[in-house]
């Protein structure tokens, strides 16, 4: 473990962090210690809540209103906390930089990308307008931004997520700072995109030689980039130390815990002979985009001509980046969405019914969705939310039949029946989830279409999810269509996986193969950008 | 299913939903609070003000034209005697003498002619005396003694033009502002509800063709649009309303369709719609009780928006007719008196703005309230 | 660019026309008409006007007739003011209810902005409460209160400003009735520009702007300002027609020939040229407007844009 030396260019002290809030004094950050020296990486990882972007956030001078700070942030020996923006301002930007998590919203939509660019170079000295415009054209090339002469003139709505993440890089790095600050860089990109902004990074890294701040919740990411790491949780670092020792040898039960986050544990593979569940051929669906009065239609062809067959208490993962059509084919199946195509449920072709065809058939074909936050309905008690689908499909139910169904659901997802009368605003992501779960359980369905069930969750807690859905499964003998870009969890929940891409299939084959042995060039990237663990170690 | 629960006889605990923590973050609010308490204080006074008030809102003192706003009673000592002088010298009667006596006057008087017992109604019907009797007659009947009892009236707003009282008229025009506001803006939520979320639920081309509707009416001049209903159709009551009421509509119907275009993309929508829930259902558990909270906090800064309208109206002289008033009638007529009588605009004015002041106050209130991001 | 100033010109014809015919039927099938004076003229003369003034041929030619004047931008005689086209009455009138407009739609900006940013950059401070209760005050005082008590203080106790009238248009007989039409913009553009400054001082390019140590002034006028002025636009188009078209309560209580006064005393009169001309040329304003926005928006903000 590395101790404070001649070469630490930032130290943090003690340092704690509250909010003032309507309801009370929040403790975000309760007196942490933290330490960089010159040129190395160091990760802090945590999940949601654990106060790890607010450390970063107060020693930056960045805290909202009513973030109260103590302690002490000394860069080179000397207390930058709570200096005074204009103070700060010659350290932040110049010798302090940082960059995003959102990377779509933390650039000014409304200036060209070169303006953005200058503006910190020549706010802090070092450059004329016209020596900053010809830096910033050097710098997209840094950060590997094709045509940099050109996209310097665009404005950030012109460019995709991971370039503009590329540019956000490209201003960090523009004054030459001691330290670069990352918070949660990646995690609103894709996993391929993910994988180039991080190799980028630790590319810049090795020829500037910077210092660089990594917060992240994700562990393969901490493994991959940095020397040391601090685990945080609850506003507290729970450990730190070299990467290596983390994890080979994680102390702090918090940390073994996340570190065994990754699901776990392989399904085991369904026998031909159980009957087909869902059949579909050629499934297209496409969009109609309007471009305005009276002008020609642009149809976007979002799942071009499909085929997949999924046979009882089967699972079959559906993997791709955003954009690839597979929520749009989940639902496509389900018939919520227009589409064309032949699709047969239980021998009974289902393409193209009416919805109130389709009513009876509602009960045993559910949908679990993403957000648990925008999934359940504000203004509806949890006991309301459960048995609104009885309503429909048992309409002959009493309201105090209904009030049991309900409280059975809610403890077989592991959750106290007396909570029923409350609303969902009143629950954490993961309770949610499962609420929403229970929603769809208590209607006994065949088939569940899980679209990303897990992606909103942090990691401990989506591995709760998985095994609920995995008892879920093996009761009910249900059949899951699992879409999610997130690999690992894939690999655990399915017995069969689709690749999609742009509305096409790429790769389609057993769990086992796609992961071990991935034949397309895309699978593999992605299969490789996802930094799973190797699969099941060899004995303990 | 069996059920194996027992939990659910006990009794599950409850939950604070949305509109409780609106509630409470209302209540908290010291601003709105005040409003609303100011707000139904004005409108009980507007309501049984009228009936309480000792004046009739269109009862005419001649005697009394604009006298100014007091907390003394009317008339004053010094008012008195002129006045009666002045009904004597019309009933041809000379006064010998006068005396006031304990809020009654006694006079004798004496006449060329017989002195007639009906010259009693010439002093009741001055606002100033009341129960005049003619006694002690002498002989010939050319010289009496007249008694009558000063008839003494409070006027705390003062009198308009007319020698009307400002008190009970601000108090029903206060009737007649707030019920326009409040029936106009029911008449505008109503169409601009059900118009929005027709539009937004079914959307496509249906959509489309309402809302190019919405936007040529928008074009529409509307200030002009309303003069325009009113003059040519006449100024009456329910009219007026309606015109109102059928220009404000338009904001609402764009604050609805978009919510509920917003609420329909939900994923408890879909959710909903995954699970086979007919659009009925969709719309009353869903959708409607969650356009609510804009609804609601839009029908609070209408209302205002209403009660200026009309007020607006009646200063251009096309709102409601006499002898009924509104506040915006009383306040161009306090406008055009403003040099002699200031109390014939100040009451009326002071009623008006903390009506639309309570009223804005507890819209913005009712905002954060429901809306609490913006803390 | 070009294309699309055209485009929305012509699509603005349709709604023209159905302003047009809405007026013109809604107003003739109203009781009452132009000649109905308190005492009735004599059936010759009656006759003799109605010839005049089309009044004898069928509600349809009239409507024809009319369409085809206005084509040809003539919006006919005036039936009340006997010796003037309405042509002539808008080419005195309308500038001067454009100056009263333009002035007071300046000072709401200008007022209004300033104090809006000020709240915004001190939110839930001393100087924000009183600017927004100011603003509430602003917004609530119906201007046909403010006029009279700002004429009896300035005008008539202290003199100072001339009581009412137009004066040729002096400098002095403006300042009141521009003051009075602007207090209520200047209130609603203060609380919008506030509640915009506050949502783009939290948004997370303002937050990578600070974390790059850029200067106050830039962090506040170069980027959360230009975002923010955004709905302000969006509120004054429609506002500013409202404005360049005339205040009916300003001109009646200062006694201002705008084309507002016009207005009223032509509708209470049946004055059918006038309502309607009057009618065409805020629809027109209201129009232009709308535009003038959309332009404006593509100019700030980059994300717009038409070819």
């Amino acid at each position: 473990m590395s101790t404070v030396n001649e070469n630490t260019v930032l130290e943090i002290e003690n340092l704690k962090v509250d909010f003032e809030t309507n309801t009370g004094t929040v403790n975000a950050v309760k007196g942490i210690n933290i330490h960089v020296d010159k040129g190395e990486t160091v990760a802090i990882v945590g999940e949601s809540g654990s106060g790890k972007s607010q450390t970063m956030m107060a020693a930056m001078g960045l805290l909202a209103s009513n973030g109260r700070t103590s302690g002490s942030v000394k860069y080179e020996g000397n207390n930058i906390l709570g200096l005074s923006s204009r103070k700060l301002n010659k350290i932040r930007g110049a010798k302090i930089t940082m960059i995003f998590q959102e990377p779509m919203t933390s650039l000014d939509p409304l200036y060209t990308i070169e303006r953005q660019l200058c503006e910190p170079m020549v706010e802090h000295g070092e450059y004329t307008w016209a020596s900053a415009r010809k830096r910033a054209v050097e710098l997209l090339e840094l950060v590997g931004i094709p045509e940099p002469a050109r996209k310097v003139k665009a404005y950030p709505y012109e460019m995709s997520g991971g370039q503009r993440q590329r540019v956000m890089i490209a201003m960090a790095l523009a004054n030459d700072p001691d330290i670069l600050i990352a918070d949660e860089p990646t995690t609103a990109l894709d996993v391929t995109t993910q994988a180039q902004i991080l190799d980028l990074m630790a590319d810049l890294q090795k020829r500037l030689g910077m210092a660089v701040v990594f917060i992240t919740h994700d562990l393969g990411i901490v493994e991959r980039i940095s020397d040391r790491v601090y685990v945080m949780r609850r506003g507290e670092v729970v450990e730190e130390g070299n990467t290596k020792e983390i994890f080979g040898n994680p102390q702090h039960e918090y940390t073994r815990m996340l570190l065994d986050a990754e699901p776990t544990g392989r399904k085991d593979l369904v026998p031909d002979t159980k009957p087909l569940v869902l059949d579909a051929t050629d499934v297209r669906v496409e969009f109609e985009t309007e471009n305005g009065f009276l002008m020609p239609k642009h149809v976007l062809r979002a799942v071009n001509d499909i085929s997949l067959k999924v046979r009882e208490g089967q699972t079959l993962g559906i993997v791709g980046e955003s954009g690839s059509g597979k929520s749009t084919l989940g639902r496509a199946v389900l018939q919520l969405l227009p589409s064309k195509g032949r699709v047969v449920y239980m021998g009974k072709d289902i393409s193209g019914a009416t919805r109130r065809a389709m009513r009876p058939l509602r009960k045993e074909m559910q949908l679990i969705f993403q957000d648990p936050f925008g999934s359940l309905s504000p203004r509806l008690t949890v006991g309301q939310i459960i048995t609104e689908g009885l309503l429909v499909h048992e309409p002959h139910l009493s309201a105090a039949e209904r009030d049991r169904y309900a409280c059975q659901a809610l403890e077989e997802v592991s959750m106290d029946p007396s909570m029923r009368n409350r609303y969902p605003h009143e629950f954490s992501g993961g309770q949610r989830q499962r609420i929403a779960i229970a929603r769809t359980m208590v209607l006994k369905p065949k088939l569940v279409v899980l679209d990303e069930p897990t992606s909103a969750l942090d990691r401990t807690i989506q591995k709760q999810v998985v095994e609920l859905l995995r008892k879920f499964q093996d009761e009910h003998n249900l059949t899951y269509l699992f879409i999610s870009h997130d690999l690992a969890v894939v690999r655990a929940m399915s017995d069969t996986v689709m690749v999609m891409k742009k509305g096409v299939v790429v790769e389609q084959g057993s769990a086992a193969e796609i992961f071990s042995n991935p034949q397309e060039a895309y699978t593999k990237e992605l299969v490789e950008a996802a930094v799973l663990k190797h699969d099941e170690p060899v004995v303990a | 299913m069996s059920v194996t629960s027992t939990n659910n006889k006990e009794t599950p605990e409850l939950g604070r939903s949305l509109w409780d923590d609106a509630k409470d973050r209302l209540k908290a609010n010291r601003a709105a609070v005040t409003s609303i308490v100011v707000l139904i204080f004005i409108t009980i006074l507007s309501i049984i003000g009228p009936m309480l008030a000792p004046h009739e809102y269109d009862a005419v003192y001649r005697d009394y034209v604009k006298v100014p706003a007091s907390l003394e009673a009317y008339p004053r000592q010094d008012q008195i005697e002129p006045a009666f002088m002045s009904v004597a010298k019309r009933a041809r009667l000379n006064v010998e003498s006068y005396q006031v006596v304990d809020g009654k006057v006694e006079a004798e008087v004496t006449s060329r002619r017989e002195i007639d017992e009906r010259n009693t109604r010439r002093f009741d019907r001055s606002d100033i005396f009341e129960n005049t009797q003619i006694i002690n007659y002498s002989e010939d009947r050319k010289s009496a003694t007249v008694t009558a009892d000063v008839q003494y009236m409070h006027f705390y707003f003062g009198t308009d033009a007319n020698g009307r009282d400002m008190l009970t008229r601000t108090l029903i025009a206060g009737r007649v502002s707030l019920t326009i506001g409040l029936l106009a803006t029911l008449v505008a939520i109503s169409i601009g509800v059900i118009y929005g979320t027709v539009s937004g639920y079914f959307g496509g081309k249906v959509d489309l063709i309402m809302m190019r509707v919405v936007d040529i009416l928008y074009s529409l001049p509307f200030i002009f649009f309303v003069i325009m209903l009113v003059v040519f159709f006449g100024r009456n009551f329910v009219l007026m309303f309606i015109a109102v009421g059928a220009v404000e509509w338009l904001d609402m119907a764009r604050i609805v369709r978009g919510q509920t275009l917003s609420i329909k993309r939900q994923e408890y929508v879909q959710a909903a719609e995954a699970m086979g829930v007919e659009s009925g259902g969709i719309l009353k558990r869903h959708i409607i009780p969650n356009t609510l909270g804009p609804v609601v906090v839009y029908m609070t800064l209408l209302v205002p928006k209403v009660i200026l309208l009309e007020s607006f109206l009646s200063f251009l002289g096309l709102g409601v007719q006499e002898p009924m008033t509104s506040w915006g009638v009383l306040i161009s007529e306090g406008a055009r008196n403003l040099q002699g009588a200031p109390w014939m605009l100040i009451f009326p004015s002071l009623f008006l703005t903390s009506t639309l002041f309570a009223l804005n106050f507890i819209g913005d209130g009712l905002r954060d309230a429901l809306d609490p991001k913006d803390r | 660019m070009l294309r699309y100033v055209l485009g929305r010109l012509l699509s603005a014809i349709p709604t023209l026309f159905l302003i047009i015919t809405i007026s013109f039927f809604l107003m003739r099938i109203a009781p009452g008409g132009p000649f109905d004076l308190e005492r009735p003229l004599e059936a010759k003369v009656m006759e003799n006007l109605n010839k005049i003034y089309n009044l004898d041929k069928s509600l349809w030619e009239q409507y024809l007739i009319y369409l085809k004047s206005v084509l040809s931008g003539d919006f006919g005689p005036s039936f009340f003011f006997r010796d003037f086209s309405i042509n002539e009455l808008f080419a005195q009138s309308l500038p001067i209810s454009m100056q009263l407009g333009l002035g007071a739609l300046t000072l709401a900006l200008v007022i209004g902005g300033f104090f809006g940013v000020i709240a915004a950059l001190r939110q839930n401070k001393g100087v924000d409460y009183s600017v927004m209760t100011a603003a509430t005050f602003g917004v609530t005082i119906p201007n046909f209160v403010v006029a009279p008590c700002l004429t009896l203080v300035l005008g008539v106790y202290w003199g100072w400003l001339p009581v009412g009238g137009w004066g040729g248009g002096a400098f002095v007989n403006k300042i009141l009735p521009v003051v009075t039409l602007a207090l209520p913009q200047i209130a609603i553009v203060a609380r919008l520009t506030r509640g915009s400054m506050i949502e783009a001082l939290r948004s997370n390019h303002v937050r990578t702007a600070r974390a790059y140590g850029l200067s106050g002034y830039t962090i506040v006028v170069v980027h959360a300002l230009r975002g923010a002025i955004l709905p302000v636009v969006t509120y004054l188009g429609p506002a500013a027609a409202a404005l360049l078209t005339g205040s009916v309560v300003i001109e009646t209580i200062f006694g201002i020939p705008g084309i507002g006064r016009y207005f009223v005393q032509g509708a209470l009169n049946r004055d059918y040229t006038l309502v309607m001309g009057t009618v065409v040329v805020v629809a027109c304003f209201v129009i232009l407007f709308n535009l003038i926005v959309d332009l404006l928006y593509a100019v700030l903000d980059p994300r717009v844009r038409f070819d």
